[in-house]
């Protein structure tokens, strides 16, 4: 166990470093941090001095080396826009845009795994077609038509929520949430249901196809010859079978949450990363985006090596005891 | 009085261009405690007669014609849940593949007690201890241990083992038995074999046993039923189907058994196909691989009538004519 999720972390130090090298190749190639913090007027010595300050006259890799040594302690450079440390502005926009995320991840699996296994079950029934269909609309209507669609509708039409902001926050530390407040509550609802739609119907598609193959499966047949009642082989047998596959999607897509939520963040102005890196590309903010970037990979390998352990709890072939 | 008797059997599967019949007018009975071979090549029939009398036909598959009497009582036409309710308590059920028949998530001790539950009034400690007793019966070692292992951590003889133990543990008085050792390695299946018969004789356990091993068929079972082409060619006492076979199918399986105690592992193989079930010929079935074939045989069907010291589907044997 512990020799699994150090060879997981051993794993995911290459695919960090690539990343990393990404984030840090930004700033060599897209634009120039000299105009950035010396403006469009300066002599050629402003510029050497510069340059050897930032440490821009050395080799390439060094500059590398240097990079990662920084990013390590934390230290993700000043925001060309806001002038402030990115590590500051990232870890103030980052609850927000988890309490976002986690609203919509709930959200999609609370909806999406019973209705999947309501239509896994019933698979000819009005009720499961109508909602394939419905899912059909989920999984191909793009995300900022459906956030302002619901604008249009709840916010707009009827009043009676709210179509941007994040309403009011308490503050905890570093932390900050709208879950205690109604007009924090209120804020998040229509946009978890922009985020977490196309989670959901792929949650339900995915649960019921699953549930399916599962269906088909001897042991289920098997379950039958036994004289089991459906509640108890729907449940008992078919459910969890069915989950174990659902759960490394879903765990992915946790991470595609985070990372997608730049639309929705930008359709409800929702005071997270994703519109902080919305307004970063729009000034060419290269250390926003370059923190953003690193930040998105460590979520997706963290999501990962989580799942896996999940993987753990849940089959036991996997918790090892030979034959 | 049988304990199963299955009379004029059809189950069909309509499809886009017409209906398949994949069984037709099957008969035969089962007394109680006795063990019956069905032998036959692949795609006779042989499972969808099984899963005809649990009433687990796959639709679009269904009983078109015939009954199927349990105990007395008709089976055929009862509703899903007073089916559901035979299934595992009267009649149970073995398959083929250990490794896939039981729950990978499910401890086998929680199967045999959630099976027993379902079935018995049974307090959650006695089902414990039945679960225990039955895993000891099918020669677990360490049951008292390994009662909530999941089956990975077993070897597969050992599952098809927990298997045997799950279809016996509510103590039906009909197990179904859709060749059990196929899948097993050839050391373990003697083993196995020896454990149902064992089982079956403490218990009064009768046995449709389904497989293409004629040694096991010929080792075990009390009375045989050869298949072909969804039907049944020939059924009687295994000394006889196997020394003196009047059918001429049966005789081309017999044809390599030297005698009862040598062992083939494989039916043999006769000439040609067995046809598929949108182009069975008319008239015998068998017609087109029949050496001894007639005129008659190609427009009337035989039925399955004494002949011999057998019962045969076959002109040339009805009546005593041999
Ligand atoms: N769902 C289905 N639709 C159409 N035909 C089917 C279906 N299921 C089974 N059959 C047909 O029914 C016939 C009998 O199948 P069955 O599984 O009973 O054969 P079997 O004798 O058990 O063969 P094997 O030795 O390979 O297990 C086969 O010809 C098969 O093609
Ligand atoms: S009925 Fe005719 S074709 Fe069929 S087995 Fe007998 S002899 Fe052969
Ligand atoms: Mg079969």
């Amino acid at each position: 166990m512990f020799a699994f999720i150090l060879a997981r972390l051993l794993q995911a130090i290459p695919v960090l470093l690539v990343v990393a090298f990404i984030s840090f190749a930004m700033f060599q190639f897209v634009g120039d941090p000299l105009v950035a913090l010396l403006g469009q007027n300066f002599t050629a010595e402003e510029a050497d001095r510069m340059r050897h300050t930032l440490g821009l006259d050395q080799p390439f890799l060094v500059q590398y080396v240097h990079f990662l040594g920084r990013v390590l302690q934390g230290d993700f450079g000043i925001s060309y826009r806001l002038a402030r440390p990115v590590g500051e502005l990232l870890a103030e926009r980052l609850p927000a845009t988890v309490e976002l995320s986690l609203t919509a991840a709930v959200l999609a699996l609370l909806v999406g795994v019973p209705l999947g296994v309501l239509t896994g079950i019933k698979r000819n029934a009005v009720i499961s077609r109508a909602m394939m269909v419905f899912s059909l609309i989920g999984v191909s209507l793009p995300t900022f038509l459906i956030g302002i669609l619901l604008i249009l509708f709840f916010a707009v039409q009827l009043g009676v929520l709210p179509s941007y902001g994040r309403g009011d926050i308490v503050h905890f530390s570093h932390w900050t949430t709208g879950f205690l407040t109604s007009s924090g509550r209120q804020a998040v609802i229509l946009p978890a249901i922009t985020l977490g739609m196309f989670q959901m119907t792929l949650i339900l598609r995915l649960v019921r196809s699953e549930m399916l193959e599962v269906m088909r499966s001897d042991f289920i047949k098997f379950a039958r010859a036994r004289g089991l009642t459906s509640r108890a082989i729907n449940f008992n047998h078919a459910l969890s079978n069915t989950l174990v596959p659902v759960f490394t999607i879903v765990g992915l897509q946790l991470g595609m949450l985070i990372a997608f939520s730049i639309v929705t963040e930008t359709v409800f102005q929702w005071p997270g990363m994703g519109l902080l890196l919305v307004q970063s590309i729009g000034n060419a903010d290269i250390p926003v985006m370059s923190a953003y970037l690193l930040l998105i990979a460590v979520v997706f390998v963290t999501i990962n090596l989580v799942v896996d352990l999940l993987y753990f709890a849940v089959d036991p072939r996997l918790r090892g005891g030979g034959k | 009085m049988a304990l199963l008797e299955v009379s004029q059997l059809c189950v069909e599967f309509p499809t886009r261009r017409g209906t398949l019949r994949a069984l037709d007018n099957i008969s035969f009975g089962i007394e109680p405690g006795e063990i019956l071979g069905v032998v036959g090549e692949s795609g006779a029939g042989k499972s969808l007669t099984g899963s005809a009398i649990i009433g687990l036909l796959e639709p679009p598959g269904r009983v078109a014609s015939g009954q199927i009497i349990f105990d007395g009582k008709r089976i055929d036409n009862l509703d899903q849940e007073a089916m559901r309710a035979i299934r595992g308590r009267h009649i149970g059920a073995i398959f083929q593949d250990p490794l896939t028949t039981l729950d990978p998530l499910m401890s086998v001790g929680k199967q045999l007690i959630e099976t027993m539950q379902t079935h018995l009034k049974l307090s959650d400690r006695d089902a414990k201890a039945r679960a225990i007793q039955w895993l000891e019966e099918v020669g677990i070692p360490a049951a008292s241990e390994r009662v909530f292992a999941y089956p990975h951590q077993f070897s597969g003889g050992m599952r098809q083992r927990v298997v045997i133990a799950l279809a016996l543990c509510a103590e039906p008085r009909l197990v179904i038995a859709d060749e059990p050792t196929t899948a097993l390695d050839v050391s373990i299946q003697a083993q196995i074999i020896t454990l149902m018969r064992r089982l079956a004789a403490d218990h009064g356990t009768s046995i449709m046993l389904v497989t293409h091993d004629m040694g096991v068929i010929a080792e075990t079972c009390d009375r045989v039923a050869v298949m072909y082409a969804g039907r049944i060619v020939e059924i009687g006492p295994v000394e006889n189907v196997v020394r003196s076979p009047q059918h001429p199918y049966t005789e081309g399986l017999m044809g390599s058994i030297p005698s009862l105690e040598a062992r083939v592992a494989r039916l043999r193989q006769i000439d040609g196909a067995m046809p598929r079930l949108n182009a069975i010929p008319q008239g015998c079935a068998f017609n087109p691989r029949c050496t001894k074939v007639m005129d008659r045989c190609r427009e009337e069907r035989p039925d399955l009538l004494p002949a011999g010291t057998t019962e045969a589907a076959c002109f040339l044997v009805q009546g005593g004519a041999r």
